[in-house]
């Protein structure tokens, strides 16, 4: 399976937000006068290497901050990153003609979080599910009904109740509606950005099922964005765990739940409540998370590690192999 | 008395019901229990079930459509629902404090962080104002917060989540109360932010011999911090009992969906055991078991109502209410 040609391919992406400066001779002008004060910028992803082939299910993994819905985002083309390049089916995004960019990016379809914000609640279900393979010629106006029939039904919801509002339905009904849309342009990925995370057990069960269900059936492959580990355990062949805009460690995912490498990932994986564990004590690592917009210096990590050294305050550690698919970015590889 | 014999807490069938144009929504529906001192309870149950509800009727919470309509709240052996409103204000963020799920509703935006704090002690005590900021710098350190001096300068907004949840938490236990109700205090917080603030609470409630209604939709944080766990469903808790016996030998069929829902209670990739059908309307809930249209076990009995009644003798304490109980035999796919 390593050598088909990945479905989405990102080599050193980089997205960073922040406020431009004015532009042309006036911004100039002030900025020599000291009136404007240098941009705060946010280094969201910071050159990330990740791809993702057909049938396969990549999660990323890590805190509030860490850049993983971005890169999401910059996956499924709705974002383009400042640095790096992105491959749809090997083809750079940049260079392709604008009816070509179309077609990849119908390739790659997202699934969001929420379920209330992400459907426009003045349109029908039927209207939500099928406008865009309408627009894309995948339907046409005479057989559509019968087109969203088959994409509800797909998704788990009865077809009759395509005539139906976003707000007559459940958080889980709506979720498969959001799923039922992506579907409908006949993607070969979906990205997923917490799409289960606002579920109760029961139904986010039944989601994560239907995902699987439809890896099967449809050879879909997915980006699995969440921070709940459980989740990625679960439904993962491969995981990136995220901090502050960089990946710190990837694996297969019994190598990184058997052997995770950076002390990150072993924070988190240790910290993860289990069902199993009773009257625990909690460990904790010490510290917040720091903003992105001022992240630590060299390893992202070192004010929180507990084996962090000086060379970790200064220098940036790269993603490295440390085992067969299995890359870590921490100095302490080195020094062993 | 001795302050061992009486329960912290003692529900007794409490109903809240919500008053709406649709109909009377029976909210909270019977619930009862008992919390002795020192204990941590988990309140367990999903969207609806009437968990949160059932930590505002305790506290005197609920607003308009919603009212506390029976039963009783012993708090101490004292009845907190025939307390005139004065006197369970006094109680109120004294000996009873809740933590809110989103900090962000407890504390007010425009106003600084010591503002804050000293006015909730000057609420209960009197002492002078420098005396009660010295009393919140410490509270705010009992909580794990670095530099409290620094931070009671602080205005809500210029603190993270799980620094404004810590400051929440910290207004909470001002007074040392006797009894915690915490809501999903710590649901929106990362992991690493999670971890550290249950072990801050469970220390702190360890020290001081706080009770605790823990109330979240995710097993796996009660598992680790209760001693006791009540599963709520529709309104009624279903199943009560020890953290032990309710995990590993859970005997309502919904407490069994529950955990076998969990992605760590499957094997990795395979189909998750799934609960069928959706949450139950409270609008139009049957006369008997509220679960029996989505159990696998349902049958004529289930039309009437079950009792919470024990059914292991040789687990006195874990009482579940159905007629079918059992440990499950062939998980229902």
């Amino acid at each position: 399976m390593n050598n088909t040609l990945p479905l989405v391919d990102m080599q050193g992406v980089s997205k960073r937000f922040g406020a431009r400066p004015p532009p042309g001779a006036l911004g100039r002008a002030l900025r020599r006068l000291g009136v404007t004060k240098p941009p705060l910028v946010t280094h969201a992803v910071d050159g990330v290497d990740l791809a993702v082939r057909p049938g396969e299910v990549v999660g990323v993994v890590g805190e509030s901050g860490c850049g993983k819905s971005t890169l999401g985002r910059i996956a499924a083309g709705l974002l383009a990153p400042t640095e790096g390049s992105v491959r749809v089916n090997g083809q750079l995004l940049n260079g392709l003609t604008a009816p070509e960019r179309l077609a990849a990016r119908l390739r790659v379809q997202m699934v969001f979080q929420d379920p209330f914000a992400s459907l426009n609640p003045r349109l029908r279900v039927s209207r939500i599910v099928g406008e865009a393979a309408r627009l894309h010629g995948l339907t046409d106006a005479a057989s559509e009904d019968d087109y969203v029939s088959a994409q509800l039904q797909r998704a788990g919801l009865d077809p009759a109740l395509r005539h139906r509002y976003p707000h007559q339905f459940s958080g889980g009904q709506r979720q498969r509606i959001g799923i039922a849309r992506a579907l409908a342009v006949q993607p070969a990925m979906l990205v997923c950005d917490e799409a289960v995370a606002a579920l109760d057990v029961s139904i986010q069960a039944q989601i994560l099922n239907l995902f699987m269900d439809l890896r099967d059936e449809l050879g879909l492959a997915y980006l699995f964005i969440s921070h709940d580990l459980g989740v990625i355990e679960h439904v993962c062949d491969r995981v990136a765990v995220m901090y502050l805009g960089r990946v710190v460690e990837s694996a297969p995912v019994d190598e990184l739940f058997a052997r995770p490498n950076h002390p990150y990932t072993q924070a988190l994986l240790a910290e993860i409540p289990r069902i199993a564990q009773r009257r625990t004590t909690f460990n904790t690592i010490r510290g917040e998370i720091p903003s992105p917009i001022d992240p630590p210096s060299g390893c992202h990590f070192h004010p929180r590690c507990p084996h962090a050294f000086d060379r970790c305050r200064s220098e940036v550690p790269t993603l490295r192999g440390i085992a067969i698919h299995h890359a870590s970015a921490c100095h302490l590889n080195d020094a062993a | 008395m001795s302050a061992d014999d009486v329960p912290t807490l003692e529900v007794r069938n409490l109903q809240t019901r919500f008053h709406t144009r649709g109909g009377v929504l029976p909210v909270v529906d019977g619930v009862s229990f008992t919390l002795a001192r020192g204990k941590v309870l988990g309140l367990v149950g999903e969207s609806g079930s009437g968990k949160s509800v059932t930590g505002f009727s305790i506290m005197g919470l609920v607003d308009p459509p919603g009212r506390v309509e029976g039963g009783q709240v012993l708090f101490q052996g004292q009845d907190l629902l025939q307390l005139p409103p004065a006197a369970r204000r006094a109680l109120r963020g004294n000996r009873i404090a809740m933590i809110f799920q989103d900090p962000m509703a407890t504390l007010n935006p425009v106003l600084r962080v010591d503002t804050q704090m000293v006015e909730a002690v000057l609420a209960h005590r009197r002492i002078g104002n420098a005396a009660a900021r010295q009393l919140a710098a410490e509270t705010l350190a009992q909580v794990g917060m670095p530099s409290p001096e620094d931070r009671l300068r602080a205005y809500p907004h210029q603190l993270s989540g799980g620094m404004r949840q810590r400051v929440a938490i910290a207004i909470a236990l001002l007074h040392g109360p006797d009894l915690i109700i915490a809501d999903e205090p710590t649901t929106a917080l990362d992991v690493t932010i999670q971890a550290q603030i249950l072990s801050e609470m469970q220390k702190l409630v360890a020290a001081r011999g706080t009770s605790l209604i823990w109330i979240s939709h995710d097993l796996s944080v009660v598992a680790g911090l209760a001693d006791e766990i009540a599963v709520m469903y529709a309104g009624r808790i279903v199943e009560h009992g020890p953290v032990d016996a309710v995990l590993d030998q859970p005997q309502h069929p919904y407490t069994q969906g529950l955990i076998g829902s969990l992605p760590s209670a499957n094997r990795r990739g395979a189909r998750l055991r799934q609960i069928p059908g959706m949450g139950p309307n409270l609008l139009q809930m049957p006369p008997g078991c509220a679960f029996a249209p989505r159990c696998a076990r349902a049958s004529a009995a289930c039309s009437v109502m079950p009792q919470m009644h024990v059914p292991r003798a040789e687990a006195p304490s874990h009482q579940v209410r159905c007629f079918h109980p059992g440990v499950a035999e062939a998980a229902t796919a």
